[in-house]
């Protein structure tokens, strides 16, 4: 296993770089600016980082004010209190206005882990996928969680990037990310494992897995998941016998869903979701909770299976 | 740069075309809310006419003071003053609320001199916060104004954004209550109590101005007592009077929210005649 990097180290340096080149990037946060490492912005430029305490519906509707100005505003907090608690402030003042806000949100997904349920977000794709106007991407690994927020920060327009808590390696694969490509990790003929997030490392896995039984797959990586690359995804599924799409979210309206919707009305194929199952999570470490929720290389080996009987 | 005025009877003739504006656009459109835009056209006449600095020529000139209506729900009222200054032609006032039209059912940034879309209460003081503080940021004199509504005050939003125009000491803001004391259902102090009104917003850190809201001369001494007004943002409780200007109209909630109809319509032109 590789050096292993927390995302959120890499997004606050990233973002500290970014404004030693532009003045007029600015960065908010809801008491959270430690966890979600603004803290690194707001040690270089305390003049351009806002802490609104905790008050996050004040901080999104400010954000577009201050986009309204033309400045070019981060808004980071946790995932739970970035999306849901907000999502009118997000959708009737940021998207519907079209503006240049980046919310990213850290401690998205079940491997918060101990602080359970309540700050466990599994459905924060979903609700922001939903939004016209907004672009939802969620990184592999530390190498694209710096390419992604810098093509967001160069890039008009909303945006939710949805960032881990726990320390992730850099994976086997080269640092190109595309916005709005999906991007081909390993080829195969029987199916196609398509994944975000960590999950991506849990399909590599797989694929090992799969190969010591003689079937092989496709792994796909689908950062972008709105607009999601729909060319990609209905010439990939007449390829193959099916697609196992995976993501630490629910399997409603997030990745999965986005596949979906796309083989549906494109080219048919089975579909095996893993995700978390229209559950609310818990505490617990992890990795245990990876594997209570079905969100490992193992499930997704067997969804493949599943598939292929 | 649009000109200023502060001829009384000036101020007083163009608060009387606007209101016949609101009457005929909400009757022509057959929805909309007239009492919570009358009792704004004085207060959005000064502010245009006399005290704003800016140029209905080029909208996003970037020295202009900014305003945020949050109770976007009176835009026909915002819409007359805007047209009246000549940032779009009138004849789209004739289509208010109509597919396609530029003038939405709430306001849209299409239209000139709108910079954010308002419609659901509670976030235009945040909004206003946002420009503020780019205000400061970018060392720039503008004003911004955020005119809320006495309802909205019931909304938990207001109060975290309350709380941060203060603590972020942003005296280049200044909020306008329209305390007409009517919201949808009934009587402000009988659905959700707000009062009082001037202790909750010296509390929260605010220079507390409080005016006749109908009152030409005495609208222009709080807007511009509000502007010179320093190391505090200032806060204009503004009494209103619901559907000011229309007898029938006021002080009721029958026309928060529905048009006037028939006989109603050519009663309410009677009364606004110039």
């Amino acid at each position: 296993m590789g050096e292993l990097f927390y995302a959120r180290d890499i997004y606050g340096k990233t973002l500290a770089e970014l404004g030693k080149k532009d003045k007029n990037l600015v960065v908010l946060d809801a008491d959270l600016s430690g966890s979600t490492r603004t803290s690194l912005f707001a040690k270089e430029f305390p003049d351009r980082f806002f802490n609104f305490g905790v008050a996050e519906q004040n901080m999104m509707a400010s954000a577009a004010g201050l986009a309204s100005c033309g400045k070019t505003v981060f808004v980071s907090t946790f995932a739970m209190f970035a999306t849901a608690r907000v999502l009118d402030q997000v959708r009737n003042t940021i998207t519907y206005n079209h503006f240049n806000v980046k919310i990213v949100a850290t401690h998205a997904g079940i491997t918060v882990g101990e602080d359970g349920s309540s700050h466990q977000a599994l459905e924060d794709v979903a609700f922001l996928r939903a939004l016209p106007n907004m672009n939802v991407i969620v990184p592999a690994d530390p190498v694209e969680v710096k390419e992604v927020i810098e093509y967001v920060y160069k890039t008009p327009g909303p945006f939710y990037v949805r960032l881990g808590r726990a320390k992730t390696e850099v994976l086997d694969k080269k640092p190109n990310f595309s916005f709005n490509k999906a991007q081909v990790l390993r080829e195969g003929k029987d199916v196609a494992i398509i994944a975000c997030g960590i999950m991506v490392k849990e399909a590599l896995l797989a694929y090992e897995k799969l190969k010591e039984k003689n079937i092989t797959a496709y792994v796909i990586n689908i950062s972008t998941i709105k607009p999601i690359d729909k060319d990609f995804i209905s010439s990939l599924s007449s390829k193959v016998k099916g697609m196992v799409v995976c993501e630490e979210h629910s399997i409603i309206g997030g990745l999965g869903s986005a596949v979906s919707e796309v083989v549906c009305e494109t080219k048919p194929c089975r579909i095996e979701r893993v995700g978390t199952k229209d559950k609310f999570g818990q505490s617990g470490d992890p990795k245990d909770l990876l594997k209570e929720y079905g969100l490992t290389s193992e499930d997704i080996v067997l969804a493949v299976q599943r598939i292929l009987r | 740069m649009e000109q200023k005025s502060s001829d009384i009877t000036f101020l007083t003739e163009k608060a009387k075309i606007i209101r016949r504006s609101i009457v005929e656009m909400i009757s022509l459109a057959k929805s909309g809310h007239p009492g919570g835009s009358l009792s704004l056209a004085d207060i959005m006449t000064c502010l245009y006419f006399s005290v704003m600095n800016h140029d209905p020529d080029n909208p996003q000139w970037t020295d202009r003071d900014r305003l945020h209506l949050s109770k976007g729900h009176a835009c026909p009222v915002w819409y007359s003053v805007l047209a009246e200054c000549g940032y779009f032609d009138k004849k789209h006032l004739s289509f208010l609320r109509k597919l396609g039209s530029l003038l939405q059912g709430h306001p849209d940034r299409r239209v000139p001199g709108v910079d954010v879309a308002s419609g659901s209460l509670g976030q235009g003081l945040s909004v206003a916060l946002g420009m503020a503080l780019a205000g400061k940021l970018d060392k720039k004199d503008y004003t911004v104004y955020c005119i809320m509504g006495d309802g909205e005050l019931q909304e938990g939003n207001i109060w975290e954004a309350a709380m941060a125009v203060s603590h972020f000491k942003l005296d280049n803001l200044c909020a306008i209550i329209d305390y007409n004391k009517f919201q949808i259902d009934g009587r402000v102090d009988e659905i959700m109590n707000i009062a009082p009104l001037e202790d909750k917003w010296k509390a929260f850190g605010w220079h507390v101005i409080v005016i006749d809201g109908h009152d030409i001369k005495d609208i222009l001494r709080g807007l511009n007592e509000a502007k010179k007004f320093q190391g505090k943002p200032s806060v204009i409780i503004a009494n209103t009077i619901k559907g000011k200007g229309v007898s029938f109209m006021e002080n009721t909630v029958d026309f928060h929210g529905r048009a006037p109809s028939g006989d109603e319509i050519e009663a309410a032109f009677k009364e606004l005649k110039g």
